[in-house]
């Protein structure tokens, strides 16, 4: 065993590309259920997201068009789950299983032909003086430009929620639809408007696994991370800024867990690879007891009766 | 302009014929994304459905049909019980998992023993490993208020990781050639889960399987306790008044799933599986959730849905091997029956009027 050969410079860079993926996840669903829904679909278009963005970004050379298409792809995939919920009114929780399972499925059968390629990476940011800079450097000005995208969408998922109207709507209907649709706004139209950011993020948060953390593509390779996405917006209790902090400290418990086990640590590798998992579980224990701050019809599909 | 009307009571012809429609619908575009991989749609959707129950080898498909319908039956049995009162235990694969892992465990303990007490024992375990592993979502949601979803879900995963432990150290057969993988059970006569009637694929679990079906028919519909979960599902409000204790149908909800799904995890390592190993679960648990949805959430419901999932499963691995078809396309396939079912509800719930557009 050897722990000094563990950088902490680099694990803190590599915390921060380990948290990418479900912190874009995360955003995403937080807008969704802050408009009241509850989309157990995530995992499913995160994999859509990932086999699509990988595809286009092999096919056309360029990772830019496969993020834009993976972000198209789950925002389309996330129809689905509009037309189950928001026409059909199905269960939400049932209808977001669905989800998961058709796009475990389409993704397998999509991706067949892009197993054990590799894709055209992206390139880092690099400011002379700033990237080069010792500890700094690697870790706030190394990284690729969907990591800063991240954060940016987290700040600005709060400012819309914070100060604008379209966020005052939006916490309305989900807070009490009745309300709202009885104010005259548009209930559904803004729901819909909300899955299919979440799915777009959801896709975003795939493409980056596939494209830039592993980068490759094999099938199930989201590996429950868009699952541990939803766990971490009830983690941070509905709030932009705590979901970047959750997200960042389950990227450090993955990142920590991957260097024990190339440390060779007597811990056999099962028990630490299942450590995101179990901490994610003692997390949404600690932190179950506070319910206030959910949206209160969350989970409640609207049917106008008039 | 089309209207949507929600009928005071769902309909009961409906809620009969969506599960057909909802396959049939499933088989139609099924057969356009088999022709859309370039092969023959009639002839793919005749090999998964036909086939295996009138084909030329449908003698050895039969049997089959016993064998992979057992545990999705067992597991569905389970779920259905707590989505009836709103309450998801989605991790069945992970309890399946560990009822297998307990019950190999205590078989494994007695080799190479021979006594006819080590099956019932195994049983036992098997059922009490799925029952713990779905006793931590319970106990956590009683007593925290935690998401049963979330945590059941994330215990799929940490079982995944028990069970590859299990399969290359503790449970690591010692003459296995240093290979991954417990001792094969069908070679240790008290632990092996025969067939009852030799080639007839009915060994215990499909007993077991028709067991719970009657078992949950009667909890359902001639229990107290069955009324408390009916009841719970469609007027939660109603039932606090009724003073049903909420707390107490969730520790029973989830630990009959985990239990039932315990005892399919053991009957299949027992049986038609054999040993424990890393690719152990083939995701009988996730499929279940289909079943049950599909069975309506009822018990003869779900006997006749398992039937066609495990149809699905037989029949698609013919399909790989004789058409080529890649078995994503099978998975993709069972998500879709999912799908149109949830849709073809509205028509349950709702009654669909045209109308002329009125101003709102």
């Amino acid at each position: 065993m050897d722990l000094s050969a563990i950088n902490p410079v680099l694990l803190i860079a590599s915390l921060m590309v380990a948290a990418t993926p479900i912190l874009l996840a995360a955003i995403g669903e937080l807008v969704v259920e802050k408009s009241g829904v509850l989309n157990l679909g995530v995992e499913g278009m995160m994999i859509i997201g990932a086999v699509s963005g990988f595809a286009i970004a092999v096919e056309s050379g360029s990772p830019w068009l496969g993020f834009v298409a993976s972000a198209v792809a789950g925002a389309v995939f996330s129809l689905l789950f509009v037309l189950l919920t928001q026409v059909a009114k199905a269960n939400q929780v049932a209808s977001g299983l669905a989800l998961t399972l058709t796009g475990l499925g389409l993704s397998a059968l999509l991706g067949q032909s892009y197993v054990g390629i590799r894709p055209p990476q992206m390139g880092k940011l690099d400011i002379p003086l700033l990237s080069d800079l010792p500890v700094l450097g690697p870790i706030l000005f190394g990284h690729d430009p969907i990591l800063y995208l991240g954060i940016a969408l987290t700040a600005g998922v709060w400012a819309l929620l914070k100060f604008t109207r379209a966020g005052l709507v939006l916490r309305a209907v989900g807070e009490n639809h009745d309300a709202a649709h009885a104010l005259g706004y548009k209930v559904i139209r803004i729901r819909i408007m909300a899955i299919m950011f979440g799915g777009a993020c959801a896709g975003l948060g795939g493409a980056y696994i596939s494209l830039i953390r592993v980068p490759q593509w094999t099938e199930g390779m989201t590996a429950g991370v868009g699952w541990i996405a939803l766990a971490l917006v009830v983690f941070a209790s509905w709030k932009p800024w705590r979901a970047l902090l959750g997200a960042y400290l389950f990227g450090g418990v993955t990142v920590v867990q991957l260097n024990l086990q190339a440390a060779g640590v007597a811990i056999p590798v099962e028990y630490l690879a299942m450590s995101p998992y179990v901490i994610t579980i003692i997390v949404l224990v600690i932190l179950s007891a506070d319910k206030s701050s959910a949206p209160a019809a969350l989970g409640r599909n609207f049917h106008a009766s008039r | 302009m089309i209207r949507l009307e929600k009928r005071p009571q769902p309909s009961r012809a409906w809620s009969l014929a969506t599960p057909l429609v909802a396959v049939l619908a499933t088989m139609l575009f099924g057969g356009l994304l088999f022709a859309a991989l370039g092969k023959d749609p009639v002839e793919a959707i005749r090999t998964i459905f036909w086939d295996p129950l009138f084909g030329e080898f449908a003698f050895y498909y039969r049997p089959q049909l016993l064998i992979k319908g057992a545990p999705l039956v067992l597991i569905a049995i389970g779920l259905s019980l707590g989505f009836k009162a709103g309450i998801w235990n989605i991790g069945a694969e992970g309890q399946y998992i560990m009822g297998a892992i307990v019950g190999a465990s205590v078989g494994l303990a007695f080799y190479p023993y021979e006594a006819w007490y080590i099956f019932p024992l195994m049983v036992i375990g098997g059922a009490l490993g799925g029952w713990i592993w779905a006793m931590i979502p319970a106990v956590l949601k009683v007593r925290f208020g935690t998401n049963e979803i979330l945590v059941s879900l994330m215990l799929v995963y940490v079982a995944e990781q028990l069970l590859a432990s299990a399969s290359l150290r503790f449970l690591k057969n010692p003459e296995g050639f240093g290979f991954p993988g417990s001792r094969n059970l069908q070679s240790y006569e008290s632990a092996f889960n025969a067939d009852l009637i030799e080639g007839s694929g009915m060994h215990w679990g499909v007993v077991a399987a028709f067991i719970a079906v009657i078992f949950a028919y009667v909890l359902l519909n001639r229990h107290m306790v069955g009324f408390h979960i009916r009841l719970t599902g469609e007027a939660p409000r109603a039932a606090k008044f009724a003073g049903v204790n909420p707390a107490r149908l969730i520790l029973l909800c989830l630990g009959i799933s985990g239990a039932l799904a315990g005892l399919a995890g053991l009957f299949e390592v027992s049986g038609p599986a054999g040993q424990i190993s890393i690719d152990f679960n083939v995701g009988y648990g996730f499929t279940a959730i289909i079943v049950a949805f599909l069975g309506r959430l009822h018990p003869v419901g779900i006997l006749l849905a398992g039937g066609l999932m495990a149809l699905t499963y037989i029949g698609g691995d013919i399909a790989q091997s004789n058409l080529g078809l890649p078995s994503a396309a099978i998975q993709l396939f069972q998500g879709m029956l999912l799908f149109f079912l949830l849709a073809l509800d509205l028509l349950t719930n709702f009654r669909v009027s045209l109308r002329k557009v009125e101003v709102a």
